[in-house]
C-alpha cells in the first residue's frame, strides 16, 4: 500500500513526512521525527504514556492513525517549555514526582491540557483526570502535590 | 535545601535538592530503552506460543524470508548446544528448544527494514504445534494425576515420593514447635493464597543490539544491572563476555523484573545474522505481561499459638510457589526466611516446596517471596488478635524482633528499627481516627534484608574542583541525587559539584545489578569510600606542596589542611586548587573502590490502612494509608518517601486488583493494562510517610535501604481492614469486589 502524505504542526513547527497507513501518530513522533520524549507503554490507549494534545483535544497518540494528524496541530512534551521550563515541569523536579520518568511526558502533557480548563482543580479532580496516566512508581502522591502547588502559582501569575 | 531536622550535623545528607536528571526526564530528552537508534538499524519482532504447552513440530519461515525487506529469521537452531543449569534455562526461555511451555514462550525472531515489516514477517512464520496437557495452577501443579511438565526438575532438596512438578524442598526452624502450641491458648490454622502479578513497570523491555561475524557486540538496553544482562546473553549465544559490550539506557521502571534477561540476545543473534546490521527489539506491552517476570503465585498453610495475652508461642508454615516453567525461579528461599523476620517466637518450623507450571520464568519483584509470606502470616495474626480482642501493635510489640534477637531464620539483628516503626505507627493520628459504618483499620508489619553485592565505582577530581562518580547500578528512583549527596558531603563540596554518571559494562568491574535495595546502600558506600581515596591522594598533594609528611594533612569543608599546630602554617587548599595543578604534581586525581559490600541493615516497616467497603458490590475504597518504615538514615527524604509510597501503592494493588488470570486452554486472559489493572490516581489517598531513622552501623552515613519493604505490609494489611469492615476475612487475594461482595454474603448467611 502506498504511503500517506502528511503535512502538520508539531510544536509549532510545520512538517510534513510519509505515513504508512497502519502507522500510528505515536510511532510517526518518535521514528520519523524524532520526537521520542512520547513514549509508548501499552500501544492500547490504557496507560497514558503517549499523550499529546492534537488541535486542542488531549489524546493517546498509540491511538490515532499518523495520517490523522494531516493539517493538525500537533503537541508533545518536546513543546512544552520555552526557554524556560513550564511551572508544571519545575514543580515536578522540586516535589520529586517523578522517579524512573517515563510516565512523566505523559502526565505532564496532560495535566497541562486539565489546568488550561480548569485553573483551580480539586485533588479528587485531577485524580480523575490522570486516571487514564499510569504511574507504578510514585503512588501519585506527589504527582497531585506538584500539579497542584503549579495550579496555584499559575493563578498567582494570571 | 534545609534539611528535614537537624540531629546529625551533616551538611547535605538529609535535604532534597533537584534529581541531576529532572531536567531531562520533564522535557522528554531522557533516553530510555526504545529512544535510542543507530543508523541502518533492522526492527524485530517475537513469534510466540499461542499453546500454555506444546511440542514444536515444525518451523516454516520461508513465506517471511521471501518478504522484501525481512533479513534474518532466528530459531533455536541457531543458538549453541551443551549448555546446562541456569544458563540453559535462559537460553530455553529466549527461545523454545523442543517444547513451548507457556502462553507468550518465544518461538523464533524476525529482523526487517521496518517494525511493521517485522510484524508481518513474524506473522508468516508458520510454526506447527503438537498441544500437550498443561497445567497453571500452583496446588494444581502437583495434585496426583497433574502433567509432569518438564522431567528431571527436582533437585537434591526434594524428598522422595513428591510431584514430578516439584522442583525444591526447604525446611528449618527452632525450638518445640509441639510443645509451644502446647502452651498456647488459642491455636489456629488457615490456607493463604496470593496469584501471580507483574512488576508493572510502564517501560516494556527495548534494546538495541549489534554483533559481527567476529563474535563481538554492543548492545543498549534498558535494565536494572548491564553486567547482568552481559553475562547472561553471552551464556546464551555462547560468547565470552568480554566480546560484549553493554550501556544501560534510562529506565522506566523495574521493580526486579529487569535484573534479567528475555529477549535481549535475540537481537545480538538477529544482528550478527544480518550482516552485523545493528538491530532494535522493544516488546509490546502483551509480550511484557505473557513473557516477562510475573512474581511466583503462592498457596500458604500457616498456624500460630497464641496465649491470651498476646504471647505467641509457636508458629509453622508450609508454603507452596510456583515460578513458572523452570526450577529456581519462586522465592521459597526468601519467602520462609521472611515469614517471621518481625517476630521473636521461641519455636517455629518452616516448610516450603517450589513448583512449575506452565507460567512465564517469573522474576524477582519487589521484597521477592515476602509479600506473599507477609499475607499468610499477618493475616493470621491479624485473625487472631481480633479473635482475643488484642491491640493488633501492641501484640507486634509484645513479639516483636529487636536489637540482638536472632531472626526466625538465623543471624542475630544487629541494630534494628522494627519497634521505632510500630511506636511511631501507634501514636500517629491515623490510628487514633474513629471510623464509620462499613470503615476498618488493617496494620501489618513488613521486612526485607537489603542486599550488598558486588560493587565497583570510580570517582576522578576534575581540573575545576569538581568530581564525577561513575557508578555501575542503574539509578531507577534517585540514586544519583543520594549517591551524589553522599560523595558531596564527604569531599565537603556543593552537590552541585559533583556529577553521578551510570556508565557500561567496559568502564568499571563487575556491578550487581540495582536490586536488593542496593544501589543507595553499596554504590553509595564504594563511592563514599572512592572519595575517601581521593581525598588522600589530594592530602597527598599538598603535603608534597607544604614540603611536610601526608600524614599531618587532614581534610575538611572541600580542601587540605595542615593537621595540628605541628604540621606548619599554610593556607587551606581546595580542591579546585588541587584539581588545577593536578598535571604538573603527579596526574590526574582518581579514587576507586571495588568491594562486595557488606555491613547491610535489615529493614522493618509498619503500615497503617483504613477502607470503606460497599456492601453492595463488594468495592473496597483506600480511606487513608500510612507508612512507617526505618531507613537507617534518609540521605534524600523525598526520594525515601516516594519508595515508601510507591511500594505501598504496589501492595495496594496486589491487594484489591492485579492478578494473572488464566483460562482453562491456559492462555493469559488479561494481558492488557485494561484487564491487567494497576492502581490509577482515582483509586488512592495521599499516601502519609513517617521516616524512621536508626543509622545501620555497617554504612558510612547509616544507609539501610529503602527500596523494598514498602511492598509486603500493603497486602495483609488491607485485607484486614476490609475484615474489619465487613467481618469477612478473605484469604486468598486479590480481594476484587466480586470476591469481597461473595465473602459478606456467606458472612450474613
Amino acid at each position: 500500500m502506498s504511503k500517506i502524505h502528511v503535512s502538520t504542526i508539531v510544536n509549532g513547527d510545520p512538517v510534513e513526512f510519509l505515513a504508512n497507513p497502519r502507522e500510528t501518530l505515536l510511532d510517526a513522533l518518535r521514528n520519523q521525527l524524532d520526537l521520542t520524549g512520547t513514549k509508548e507503554g501499552c500501544g492500547t490507549g490504557d496507560c497514558g504514556a503517549c499523550s499529546v494534545v492534537v488541535d486542542g483535544t488531549l489524546v493517546c497518540s498509540c491511538l490515532m492513525l499518523a495520517a490523522e494528524a494531516n493539517g493538525k496541530k500537533v503537541e508533545t512534551i518536546e513543546g512544552m517549555a520555552g526557554e524556560e521550563l513550564h511551572p508544571l515541569q519545575r514543580k515536578f523536579i522540586e516535589h520529586a514526582a517523578l522517579q524512573c520518568g517515563y510516565c512523566t511526558p505523559g502526565i505532564l502533557v496532560a495535566a497541562k491540557a486539565l489546568l488550561e480548563r480548569n485553573p483551580d482543580p480539586t485533588d479528587t479532580e485531577v485524580r480523575y483526570w490522570l486516571a487514564g496516566n499510569l504511574c507504578r512508581c510514585t503512588g501519585y502522591d506527589k504527582i497531585i502535590r506538584a500539579v497542584q502547588d503549579a495550579a496555584a502559582e499559575m493563578r498567582g501569575a494570571a | 535545601m534545609a534539611r528535614d531536622d537537624v540531629k546529625t550535623g551533616y551538611k547535605l545528607i538529609g535535604t532534597r535538592p533537584n534529581r541531576p536528571d529532572g531536567l531531562d526526564k520533564v522535557t522528554g530528552r531522557a533516553r530510555y530503552g526504545a529512544d535510542f537508534s543507530l543508523p541502518g538499524m533492522l526492527h524485530a519482532a517475537v513469534v510466540r506460543s499461542p499453546h500454555a504447552h506444546a511440542r514444536i513440530v515444525k518451523i516454516d519461515a520461508s513465506k517471511a524470508l521471501a518478504l522484501d525487506g525481512v533479513k534474518a529469521v532466528v530459531t533455536r537452531a541457531d543458538l549453541p548446544t551443551g549448555l546446562t543449569g541456569e544458563d540453559l534455562n535462559l537460553q530455553d526461555n529466549t527461545l523454545a528448544g523442543e517444547r513451548a511451555l507457556y502462553d507468550g514462550h518465544a518461538v523464533a525472531a524476525v529482523a526487517a527494514t521496518s517494525a511493521l515489516l517485522a510484524q508481518d514477517a513474524a506473522r508468516l512464520i508458520e510454526v506447527t504445534y503438537e498441544v500437550l496437557p498443561h497445567v497453571t495452577d500452583v496446588d494444581a501443579a502437583m495434585a496426583p494425576g497433574a502433567p509432569v511438565i518438564r522431567e528431571g526438575v527436582a533437585d537434591f532438596s526434594v524428598p522422595e515420593g513428591m510431584h514430578g512438578n516439584v522442583a525444591r524442598y526447604m525446611e528449618f526452624g527452632h525450638g518445640d514447635v509441639e510443645a509451644g502450641f502446647a502452651a498456647a491458648d488459642i491455636v489456629r490454622e488457615h490456607t493463604y493464597k496470593t496469584e501471580a502479578t507483574h512488576q508493572g513497570y510502564i517501560e516494556p523491555h527495548a534494546c538495541v543490539g549489534q554483533m559481527g561475524e567476529d563474535g563481538r557486540g554492543e548492545m543498549w538496553v534498558c535494565t536494572q544491572g548491564h553486567w547482568y544482562i552481559r553475562r547472561m546473553s553471552a551464556a546464551v549465544l555462547g560468547i565470552d563476555a568480554a566480546n560484549l559490550r553493554v550501556t544501560p539506557s534510562e529506565i522506566g521502571g523495574g521493580f526486579g523484573g529487569k535484573t534479567t534477561i528475555f529477549m535481549e540476545p535475540l537481537s545480538l543473534a538477529l544482528s550478527r545474522k544480518a550482516g552485523g546490521r545493528p538491530v532494535k527489539l522493544v516488546m509490546s506491552r502483551s509480550e511484557v505481561l505473557r513473557a516477562t517476570g510475573p512474581t511466583a503465585s503462592a498457596s500458604m498453610d500457616v498456624k500460630l499459638g497464641m496465649k491470651s495475652d498476646g504471647t505467641i508461642t509457636a508458629g509453622q508454615v508450609y508454603f507452596r510457589m510456583q515460578g513458572g516453567a523452570f526450577p529456581g525461579m519462586s522465592p521459597i528461599g526468601e519467602a520462609l526466611p521472611c515469614a517471621f523476620a518481625c517476630y521473636d517466637i521461641p519455636a517455629l518450623k518452616h516448610e516450603a516446596v517450589e513448583v512449575i507450571a506452565n507460567r512465564p520464568k517469573a522474576a524477582a519483584y519487589r521484597a521477592p517471596g515476602s509479600p506473599m509470606a507477609a499475607f499468610a502470616v499477618e493475616s493470621l495474626v491479624d485473625e487472631m488478635c481480633r479473635e482475643l480482642k488484642l491491640d493488633p501493635i501492641a501484640v507486634r510489640l509484645k513479639n516483636g524482633a529487636t536489637n540482638g534477637s536472632k531472626s526466625s531464620y538465623g543471624p542475630v539483628y544487629n541494630v534494628i528499627g522494627l519497634k521505632e516503626t510500630l511506636e511511631a505507627a501507634k501514636d500517629h493520628l491515623n490510628y487514633t481516627v474513629p471510623l464509620g459504618p462499613n470503615q476498618g483499620r488493617g496494620v501489618a508489619s513488613g521486612f526485607w534484608f537489603n542486599h550488598g553485592g558486588e560493587t565497583s565505582v570510580t570517582l576522578a577530581v576534575g581540573e575545576d574542583g569538581t568530581a564525577t562518580v561513575m557508578i555501575g547500578t542503574p539509578d531507577i528512583g534517585g540514586s544519583r541525587a543520594s549517591i551524589g549527596l553522599m560523595v558531596a558531603e564527604t569531599l565537603g563540596i556543593p552537590y552541585e559539584n559533583v556529577r553521578v554518571n551510570v556508565v557500561e559494562t567496559g568502564a568499571l568491574g563487575v556491578n550487581e545489578p540495582t536490586h536488593g535495595s542496593r544501589a543507595t546502600f553499596a554504590s553509595g558506600k564504594a563511592a563514599v569510600e572512592a572519595a575517601r581515596h581521593a581525598m588522600t591522594e589530594m592530602c597527598r598533594r599538598a603535603a608534597a606542596d607544604w614540603g611536610i609528611d601526608p600524614e599531618a594533612v587532614e581534610w575538611k569543608d572541600g580542601a587540605a589542611h595542615p593537621a595540628g599546630p605541628n604540621a606548619g602554617k599554610f593556607p587551606p587548599m581546595t580542591i579546585g586548587e588541587i584539581g588545577s595543578k593536578m598535571g604538573s604534581t603527579g596526574g590526574p586525581i582518581s579514587g576507586h573502590h571495588e568491594v562486595t559490600a557488606e555491613g547491610v541493615g535489615a529493614s522493618f516497616g509498619t503500615h497503617v490502612v483504613d477502607v470503606e467497603v460497599d456492601p453492595e458490590t463488594g468495592r473496597t475504597t483506600i480511606l487513608r494509608y500510612l507508612v512507617v518504615q526505618d531507613a537507617g538514615t534518609a540521605i534524600h527524604p523525598a526520594y525515601v518517601e516516594g519508595q515508601y509510597q510507591g511500594g505501598a501503592a504496589q501492595g495496594i494493588g496486589w491487594a484489591l486488583n492485579e492478578e494473572y488470570v488464566y483460562g482453562a486452554d491456559g492462555r493469559l486472559q488479561n494481558p492488557i493494562f485494561l484487564d491487567y489493572r494497576v492502581p490509577v490516581a482515582s483509586d488512592l489517598p495521599m499516601i502519609d510517610t513517617v521516616i524512621i531513622e536508626v543509622p545501620n552501623p555497617g554504612h558510612p552515613y547509616g544507609v539501610r535501604g529503602v527500596g523494598e519493604t514498602g511492598i509486603t505490609p500493603p497486602l495483609p494489611a488491607v485485607a484486614s481492614a476490609i475484615a474489619g469492615a465487613t467481618g469477612a476475612r478473605i484469604r486468598s487475594l486479590p480481594c476484587s469486589p466480586p470476591k469481597v461482595l461473595a465473602a459478606i454474603m456467606a458472612a450474613r448467611a
